[in-house]
């Protein structure tokens, strides 16, 4: 199911707008973009966690910035329905993004460890897993099985299954659940990282489905959106629900860990789960 | 008796025809007329349901005399033995789970059910499961697994249940498992879907070697009510959502999702639900016989090649 926002609902969060300031989302506070940016995208005054991009996580996370090595960046998405206005969207979220797919893969090292990992972009379409997406993903699973190394996927994904490729979407959450049994099966370790937001057919297949799970701060984290269930039972929701500390209240994620200490948590498990003693050079 | 509107016609000469049958006693003439009002209605029934679109056939999914999961296991199954709970928080009746028979074969049952009337709808909410009914269908899996029982599923639901509660359990977690728990197992694993396939709800128990639908039931990602409101921001274009999403068992076929269209009587299964149920069985019992030649390592592989291969993309 595609989630969307209609009129804003408690702790939503946009995309970034242009502009020099920046007001908080939740605290209000106005601050300088770069003094923001600098911050990692964490409000300095409440700790409120804006959506970025994929690009972001790669420069914040892998030591050289950026991928080492691509996988699957040939794939591009086709319109099997012939869905009403899919292609339009889809050029529009490419010349939005500057990305082929709401989803990449690729090498990285994350302090001297390589990893293959798996991102998505909210900003394409929701980051909505279509037949690319979950193609990416299956492939970028084999990669770490081929090299036994760890795999790691950070998502966010307000839709869950992409509705324009129909049936075809719902299929990939049995896909990504190939590959993330056969990576159990080699013993590679597989770490999701929440961000927000993960909701339906993601939450509900490999997303959920990591050794591992960590969530940042305040990420909207479930099944159903939260509007859906409002008009299914027609009373208020309870404050914080569905949002990441709800899930680890709940016992659904291991930890919620800041985006400024991602790096050196994923880093220290790297360690223990990567496979031989030691710790890495820098870890 | 629910009625949809293109069936009427159907309704009309079939009460014609009942009534003229009980003038047949007194008036012999009217014999001829009978036959030539019973070929009509076959006639309708054929170009009526030949010409239906996918709005009409997603009608025809939800119909609320159709049969349900209840029906298809008291017409299938021999002495059914159902078993309850997820030995964890309760026993959700939005899923049915039990052992029996289909003719000789053992087979453990995971069947979505939406009631018939009001109350037993609400008991069974809808048919909408909570992440304790995939947590019940789990430990019936395990036990199929155990045992050695293939495992049939039954498909009905308008899909798992957006609720609080459901949240706080972990819907998603419970779905996701459930997926991986399929793929897993060692036993033939045959699904139909015998109604409405809701999205992740009805995927959480699909996930099989071979895919049936009944010709009148429906598959999707989204109800085509939840697409027409987020494409159009009106719930009441569902029947143009409808077309959009290619929902149908027809549809399915045609994109290699499911394996085979099992046959309704004519007009659906409602008009006759021991044909129904008997076109299943037979169905079933095929592709059951067919799957028991493989091995247990050749069924887990034969599945996850299947799911592996779906999917739509270009490469340059
Ligand atoms: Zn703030």
């Amino acid at each position: 199911m595609l989630f969307r926002k209609r009129k804003k609902i408690e702790g939503e969060k946009k995309d970034i707008p242009e502009g020099l300031f920046l007001k908080c989302e939740k605290c209000g506070e106005l601050f300088y973009k770069n003094q923001l940016e600098k911050n990692l995208w964490v409000c300095p005054k409440c700790g409120f966690h804006f959506r970025v991009g994929v690009d972001f996580y790669k420069k914040i996370l892998f030591d050289d910035g950026d991928f080492i090595k691509h996988f699957a960046a040939d794939l591009e998405s086709q319109d099997p329905l012939d869905f009403p206005g899919y292609k339009e969207k889809l050029d529009r979220a490419k010349a939005k993004t500057g990305l082929k797919e709401a989803a990449v893969s690729g090498l990285a090292r994350i302090n001297g460890r390589e990893v293959v990992f798996f991102l998505t972009d909210f900003r394409f379409l929701g980051g909505s897993m279509g037949s690319v997406y979950g193609e990416i993903f299956y492939r970028a699973a084999q990669e770490a099985i081929k090299r036994n190394i760890p795999f790691i996927s950070l998502t966010s994904s307000g839709g869950g299954a992409r509705m324009h490729e129909g049936i075809f979407s719902l299929m990939q959450m049995v896909k990504t659940t190939v590959a993330v049994v056969e990576m159990e099966e080699k013993g590679i370790p597989f770490i999701s990282v929440l961000t927000d937001p993960t909701m339906g057919g993601v939450m509900a297949s490999f997303a959920s489905l990591g050794d591992i799970i960590i969530a940042e701060p305040g990420a909207l984290l479930g099944f159903a959106g939260p509007r859906v269930i409002q008009q299914t039972i027609k009373q208020d929701l309870p404050t914080g629900f569905q949002r990441s500390e709800f899930l680890l209240e709940k016992g659904f994620v291991d930890m919620v860990v800041p985006r400024k200490e991602l790096k050196s948590v994923l880093s220290k498990l790297l360690d223990i789960l990567g496979g031989e003693n030691g710790r890495s050079q820098t870890g | 008796m629910k009625i949809l509107d293109f069936e009427k016609p159907i309704y009309e000469i079939d009460k014609k025809i009942q009534e003229l049958k009980k003038m047949l006693g007194e008036d012999s003439q009217l014999e001829e007329e009978i036959a030539n009002l019973e070929r009509r209605a076959r006639e309708l029934k054929e170009k009526i349901y030949k010409n239906l679109n996918r709005w009409q056939k997603v009608q025809l999914a939800r119909h609320p005399d159709r049969p349900h999961a209840v029906d298809y296991i008291k017409g299938m199954v021999q002495d059914f033995i159902e078993l309850h709970g997820d030995r964890n928080f309760r026993d959700d009746p939005s899923i049915i789970t039990g052992l029996g028979f289909i003719d000789d074969y053992k087979v453990a049952i995971i069947a979505e059910e939406k009631g018939r009337d009001t109350k037993e709808k609400i008991w069974r909410n809808f048919g909408m499961p909570h992440p304790e009914g995939y947590r019940k269908a789990m430990r019936i899996m395990r036990l199929a697994d155990k045992f050695r029982i293939p495992v049939i599923t039954l498909v009905d639901t308008p899909g798992a249940f957006p609720g609080i509660g459901a949240e706080e359990r972990g819907q998603a977690q419970a779905i996701a498992e459930s997926i991986k728990l399929m793929l897993k197992l060692r036993v033939p694993v045959i699904t139909a879907i015998i109604g409405e396939g809701g999205s992740g709800g009805a995927l959480a128990i699909a996930v099989a070697n071979v895919v049936l639908a009944l010709r009148y039931s429906i598959y999707s990602v989204i109800s085509p009510e939840g697409c027409a409101s987020i494409l159009w921001r009106d719930s009441t274009r569902a029947s143009e959502a409808a077309e959009a999403l290619k929902l149908t068992a027809e549809d399915l076929f045609e994109f290699g999702i499911i394996d085979e269209i099992v046959e309704e009587p004519p007009g659906g299964a409602h008009w006759d639900p021991h044909v129904a149920v008997e076109n299943l069985k037979v169905a079933l019992l095929k592709h059951l016989k067919s799957l028991l030649r493989l091995s247990p390592e050749e069924l887990k592989k034969q599945r996850m090649a299947k799911f592996r291969s779906f999917g739509v993309f270009a490469e340059k």
